[in-house]
Formats: structure tokens, sequence, C-alpha cells
């Protein structure tokens, strides 16, 4: 998947606008028969998955024992014990590796990463666009559920997700027919194709986390600020060192910070109090919608929305303002119908 | 785009206009779409002087930030003030629109470092092998 196609910028308002079509074949996903307590995996997500309807989907973690993040996934419920596994590319032979190492003998495994093609279908249009080669049930799609379809008489899983703050749709179809997909998309003229860079500008403006710059090994989901998606009522791997972590107070908070200009802070930029370094910016980026520099990064000490920092790199300064997230409001696209919002 | 013949170039895809005592100073088309959507810029101030081949302003794109160089030694007369709100003038009019500041140059020997536009596309097709 390329960086860009005809341009960031473009790409990025085109998704914001009308829509687009990503390319992120790249992730990957993992099948898993099993019972949710029995087999363990309960035990290794930190969303509860137990009272997940079929056909929905939930986001997560799987921590290690000092409840640092291994990955965050998406995990959908096809039926009462079977389950896919969406994962960070990068981390998807590890994530395996740790599933492997915890599951109980009574559960059934695959990777089906290098088989599974995905299309991220994203934008304003996108149920107009989707709708066309579907069919009208997929009006039926709420925010994070999902649903079988077929396309040539193939069966493909659309799940009504993303990544980017917009109404929009994530299809997994195998290899050979996301091409087909890709091609037929793009004839419809109201569909561009959008590249890695929009896909980040995206997802930063609202404030997403991206495994291995915002959420680590290194620090938990509480530090990430992600607390809502870990289940303290559950057992789970990591969850007595995380609550260990909320009783003394976390040292380091992930927080987010809009520049006072168009001026991009950067991954691996210091973010200053004064003459006082206290952290690492982990993402940071020219935000198209609110044309002004925006970040995250993690910081030592209490640091409130409405806070003045510096961020330094060299000769590099930029103040900026503490904010709270999302950079970008954005409430319409997880409203349970999508034809009102798109009416 | 055509590259235009009346300017002189530098191998850090820099360009000066000259105009009797004053040269006016921008990146290249080539520049630009390396940088990719400019979001962002940092002119010199009217009246700071500059030495040929040091930093001179900083451009920043989605993806990455930019040092650029001046052409030639002297002070800045003035700069581009549209630059500021719409940074994008850059891409869209590398040559002209988009130029970054206009100054006058105090050693005109230093002419001879520069590149016309016959050895500026010679240096492109260089650097694109």
């Amino acid at each position: 998947m390329p960086i860009q196609y005809q341009g960031i910028l473009g790409e990025h308002l085109h998704t914001r606008q009308a829509v687009s079509v990503f390319d992120i074949c790249h992730m990957g996903e993992f099948l898993l028969e099993a019972d949710p307590v029995e087999s363990g995996l309960d035990r290794i997500l930190t969303q509860n998955i137990i009272s997940m309807p079929v056909g929905s989907c939930r986001y997560g973690f799987m921590l290690n024992d000092k409840a640092g993040v291994l990955d965050d996934l998406v995990v959908y419920r096809i039926n009462e014990n079977k389950w896919m596994l969406v994962v960070n590319a990068a981390t998807t032979f590890c994530d395996y590796k740790h599933l492997e190492k915890n599951l109980s003998g009574a559960s059934r495994l695959e990777d089906i990463s290098d088989k599974t093609g995905k299309l991220d279908v994203q934008g304003p249009l996108s149920l107009e666009v989707l709708k066309n080669i579907f069919g009208k049930q997929i009006e039926s799609l709420n925010y994070y559920t999902f649903a079988k379809f077929s396309f040539e008489k193939e069966d493909c899983i659309i799940s009504r997700t993303g990544y980017t703050g917009e109404l929009g749709y994530e299809i997994y179809i195998a290899n050979e027919y996301a091409k087909k997909l890709w091609n037929l998309l793009l004839k419809d003229e109201r569909v561009k194709p959008a590249g890695l860079g929009c896909r980040d500008t995206l997802r930063l403006e609202m404030s997403y986390p991206l495994y291995g710059q915002d959420i680590d090994v290194n620090h938990s989901p509480l530090a990430a600020g992600l607390s809502k998606f870990v289940d303290f009522n559950k057992n789970f791997i990591g969850r007595e060192a995380i609550l260990k972590e909320r009783d003394s107070g976390s040292l380091e908070r992930l927080i987010c910070f809009k520049a006072d200009s168009r001026r991009s802070p950067r991954h691996g930029f210091t973010i200053f109090d004064r003459d006082k370094p206290i952290g690492m910016v982990t993402s940071g980026s020219f935000s198209p919608s609110l044309s002004a520099g925006i970040g995250m990064g993690y910081v030592s000490g209490d640091y409130p929305v409405g806070s003045r920092l510096l961020i330094k790199d060299n000769s590099i300064e930029i103040p900026v303002k503490v904010v709270k997230k999302p950079f970008l409001i954005k409430e319409n696209f997880s409203k349970p119908s999508a034809l009102k919002q798109s009416a | 785009m055509g590259i235009p013949g009346n300017l002189l170039y530098t191998k850090d895809h820099e360009w000066a206009r000259i105009e009797g005592k004053n040269a006016y100073v921008g990146i290249t088309e080539y520049a630009q779409h390396s940088l990719g959507d400019i979001t962002f810029i940092e002119l010199p101030k009217a009246g700071q002087e500059l030495k040929q081949s040091s930093y001179c302003a900083t451009v920043e794109s989605v993806k990455a930030a930019s040092e650029v160089f001046a052409p030639l030694s002297g002070k800045v007369i003035s700069v581009n003030s549209q630059l500021s709100e719409n940074p994008e003038l850059i891409n869209q009019s590398p040559y002209d629109r988009g130029y970054f500041f206009m100054m006058e140059f105090s050693d005109a020997a230093e002419k001879n470092n520069l590149m016309d536009v016959k050895a500026y596309e010679a240096y492109l097709e260089s650097i694109s092998k």
C-alpha cells in the first residue's frame, strides 16, 4: 500500500467529504474456534467477549503480565464459539505465538492473513457506494457490527468499523476477489483510492492510537488513556499489574496537544514544560481539518487540558496547548442508523 | 511542467531569478513534488543577512520537514507573505506565486556557483538514474 496516490491532503479531505477506499490487505487476521472461557481466550483479551452478541465486534488489547500492550485488536464474534481476530501486521507473528501459548488444547487457531484481503471503504458516501455492490441489507449494519455478504458468489465479511472517524466499512475477502472488488469500487466516480499517509492523518485527528507509536509494550492501556477498553471485572493477563498501576498513580500519561501554528510536531520530538523535558511525541502531523499541527505523546506529571507546553527539536520550537481528545468532533459516524446520517 | 529558462538553480533545488541587483528565490518543481503537500513554511525576516548555501527557510509537508538554503549571499528585502496562510501556493506555482522572498545580493560572482537551466536539467537527469 502506497503512502499516497494523488496527495495526502486531497485524499484526506476526500475521505471526510465523500468516500475513499484503502487497501489494508497487510493487516493480520486469525480464525479461532474456541469456547471463550474454557479456551482461555477471555483471559487473553482485555475486552469482555462473553457479553458480545454474535455479529458484533469489540476493540481491546492483549497485554503481557506487566500490563504492557502486546497489540490492539478487534474481535469479531462469528458464532457462539467462532471468532475472527484482526491484529496489526507487524505484530501478527508474535500475536499468534502469544495466543498459541495461552490457549487451551480444545481450541483451533488459524492464521488466515496470507489469504485474506481487506479493503476499507470510508467516508460519508460509503453506504451509498456499497449498497450498489452488496445490496440494501448493508443498511442494517450498526456501528461495530458485521455480517456475511457475497461478492461474485464469494463469501466476505463486512463490518461497520474503521480508523478514520467517518461512516465506513471494512471488507474481508479472499485475495483474488479483493483485487476485483478494488477495481469495481474505483469504477464508481465518487470513490478515490487513499494511501497510508492520509490513513495516519485521519486516525490522528480522531486521536486513535497507532500500535508501535502511541501504544506499545512499555505502556499500559491506563497510561494510554484507553482503560475503557479494559474490563476490570474479569480476570485477564496483566490485570494485577494494571490494578497496581491504577492504585499507585501511573507514571506517564498520553496527552493530546494542538499547535498554535500550522507547524507539525513529529514523532520523536521532545515535550517541554518551560525548560523541563517531560516526555516525547509519539505521533504528530499537520491536521488538514483543523489547519494546525496536532500530536500525542507520553508525559510524566499532571498536565490537564489547557496546559501550555513546548515541543522542541534542535532549533524547532512549537508552542502547543493540551487539548481534549478527539481533536476533531465527529458524531454521526457511530449513530445507530447509517441511513439517517446519510439522508 | 517545463523548467524556466531565465532562472539559476542550486543542487538543493532552489532557484533564483535575477532582476538587476535583486533576486527572487524559491524552490523548484522537482522540490515541491518530492515534498508533497506543503503545510507550513518558516521564512527569513526582511533585513536578515543570508549567506550562500546556508540555511534560510524551512518547509514542512505532511510527510516531512526540509531546510532550504540561500542561493546567493545578501540581504532579504521582502518575503512572500501569502505563504504563511497559503503554503499550498508553493505546490501550485513554485516558480511564480509560490516564491519565498526577494533579496538584494551582495556578490555577483556567486552566480557562477549556480546552474543555468541546461545544467540543471542535466543534473536532474543524473540524479534520477
